[in-house]
């Protein structure tokens, strides 16, 4: 029996015919939806290379069944600079060298900006790490990671001084 | 992953009479699908309950009653939890990953399946996948199975950090099911295996979890904490764990809480080390024997007889950090055995 499910993808509403009701949000954003910058890493949450955020809050889309999440608010990757104008996140991962091969990048990119909108690690490296401890990266490029998260938590302070 | 009808719940009814011998509740989806991807589980249907009324944390009594479909990560933030139950925020906050702790529920982690390698495969003997199979675990990987509570038909631990926590707390689970509500109390929720098998579920197919029901702590609020030994310091399940709750007066325990996690098929709640704490002045000598008390009867499953020994110490970490008392903010690190300011 097909279903419809109702999501707003990055600002746009969208209602897509879901007929094999396995489908995960991951695979619906990939394959429906064509948003290839949310990757498949071990498809079992143990990556986050899947991250999204979900009605603001950063989840594993590998391990979302999709009609669960009939109504939600999706932001991908995609979603996040304006124009050519990159979000803060984006710019410090490049300012920083967050990333090698870049794989684990978007979702890296997405679990830091639900960190720093949770607003609990601050300025504090090991708290920044221990909130991104469910994004893996295979070329460990974390300390450029932590960094880059360090900077994007001072850009946007500045700009909400601002 | 097989095919399944999805049904979503909007009423505790709708969801009961919707469940079948061979269907799912599903919550967050974090252990569910995980399982279903693998091969583990295969139900024919899917009861969603994500939008049952079941959300809400309200304050009673100086305890909580909370909703089976809280949040892990919003249980972790409640400001009751925080101020009067901060080993169960410390349990959560060191369990999975922030993405994981956003979509996992309270109830879905307290039926969350063990993380026996061998249950995982299906390929392999499995009296709990599948009962009467034999147990593969036997003589193979054992780091992660019991020293406690275990027999020949099975020796796998439960892994949630929430229930080590919740367990100490004497934490009640309440239950919806076609005949009414029942309560079991966290400690002796999950069943214990047999000589023959894993042990029957902790619920009827037709059964739903709809609050945890946490009294109040009264004089412990500010003396609990939970201490968990892993691999690596974060994002990975316990080797052994432990949550300790102390009240203490004029410089004498009045009362000690102490459960292990990771040492059992369930959290493992170590009463006659509590028992033994009580009047007692909170030195580590006093910590020490309470810790022996604790695994007394303790015995390897495999080759994992170092567990005993570290389940002993963590125990004993647990409870100098407990009389030290609950730092006002959680550590960057929650419950790492790396904590500097601390001697234990
Ligand atoms: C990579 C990874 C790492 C993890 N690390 C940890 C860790 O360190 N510590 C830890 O404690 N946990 C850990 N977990 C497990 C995680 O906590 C659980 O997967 C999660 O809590 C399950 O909740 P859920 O809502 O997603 O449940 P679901 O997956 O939806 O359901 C799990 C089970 O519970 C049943 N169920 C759900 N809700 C109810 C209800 N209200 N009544 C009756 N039955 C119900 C379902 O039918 C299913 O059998 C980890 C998981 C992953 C994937
Ligand atoms: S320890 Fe239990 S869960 Fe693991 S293989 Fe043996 S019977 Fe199965
Ligand atoms: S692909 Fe989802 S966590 Fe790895
Ligand atoms: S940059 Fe290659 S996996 Fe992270």
């Amino acid at each position: 029996m097909t279903q419809i499910l109702k999501l707003t993808i990055n600002g746009t509403s969208q209602d897509i015919p879901i007929d094999d009701p396995r489908a995960t949000l991951l695979d619906v954003l990939r394959e429906r939806i064509g948003l290839t910058g949310t990757k498949k890493g071990c498809d079992r949450g143990q990556c986050g290379a899947c991250t999204v955020l979900i009605d603001g809050r950063r989840i594993n889309s590998c391990l979302a069944l999709a009609l669960s999440y009939d109504g939600a608010e999706i932001t991908t990757v995609e979603g996040l600079a304006q124009g050519d104008l990159l979000h803060p996140v984006q710019a410090a991962f490049i300012e920083a060298d967050g990333f090698q091969c870049g794989y684990c990048t978007p979702g890296q990119i997405m679990s830091a900006v639900a960190l720093i909108a949770e607003g609990e690690a601050g300025l504090d490296p090991e708290r920044v790490r221990e909130g991104m401890s469910g994004n893996l990266c295979r070329c460990a490029a974390y300390a450029g990671i932590t960094e880059a998260v360090l900077k994007a938590t001072r850009a946007m302070n500045r700009e909400d001084a601002a | 992953m097989n095919l399944f009808e999805y049904t979503r719940a909007e009423t505790l009814d709708a969801a009961m009479s919707a469940a079948t011998q061979d269907g799912a509740i599903l919550a967050g989806g974090t252990n569910l699908l995980d399982l279903m991807k693998i091969g583990v589980i295969s139900p024919t249907r899917l009861i969603d309950i994500t939008r049952l009324p079941l959300h809400d944390i309200e304050e009673h009594d100086g305890g909580l009653l909370i909703g089976a479909m809280v949040r892990n990560a919003d249980l972790a933030r409640h400001p009751v939890i925080l101020s009067r139950f901060p080993a169960v925020a410390e349990a959560l906050l060191s369990g999975a990953s922030a993405q994981l702790r956003n979509a996992a529920s309270t109830g879905g982690n307290i039926m969350q399946q063990t993380r026996c390698s061998y249950f995982q495969d299906p390929l392999s003997p499995c009296n709990r996948r599948e009962p009467g199979s034999g147990c593969a675990a036997i003589g193979g990987e054992t780091r992660n199975h019991a020293i406690l509570g275990w027999t020949e038909a099975c020796i796998a631990t439960h892994p949630s950090d929430l229930c080590v926590a919740l367990a100490a707390y004497d934490a009640v689970v309440e239950i919806a099911g076609p005949d009414g509500l029942r309560e079991v109390p966290m400690e002796s929720f999950h069943p214990l295996p047999d000589a023959n098998d894993a042990g029957p579920a902790p619920l009827q197919s037709d059964e739903i979890i709809t609050h945890i029901r946490l009294p109040d702590p009264g004089g412990m609020a500010r003396n609990a904490r939970y201490v968990k030994l892993r691999e690596r310091t974060s994002f990975a399940f316990a080797i052994v764990s432990a949550a300790a709750a102390l009240e203490i007066q004029d410089g004498r325990i009045v009362q000690a809480r102490l459960a292990l996690g990771g040492v059992a098929a369930r959290p493992w709640r170590a009463r006659a080390a509590e028992k033994a704490l009580a009047g007692q002045p909170p030195t580590e000598e006093a910590f020490a024997r309470a810790a022996d008390l604790a695994l007394e009867g303790a015995a390897p499953s495999g080759d994992n007889r170092a567990k005993i020994t570290l389940a002993r110490r963590i125990a004993i970490r647990a409870l100098i950090r407990a009389a030290a008392g609950t730092p006002d903010r959680l550590p960057a690190l929650p419950a790492s055995v790396f904590e500097g300011d601390c001697n234990g």
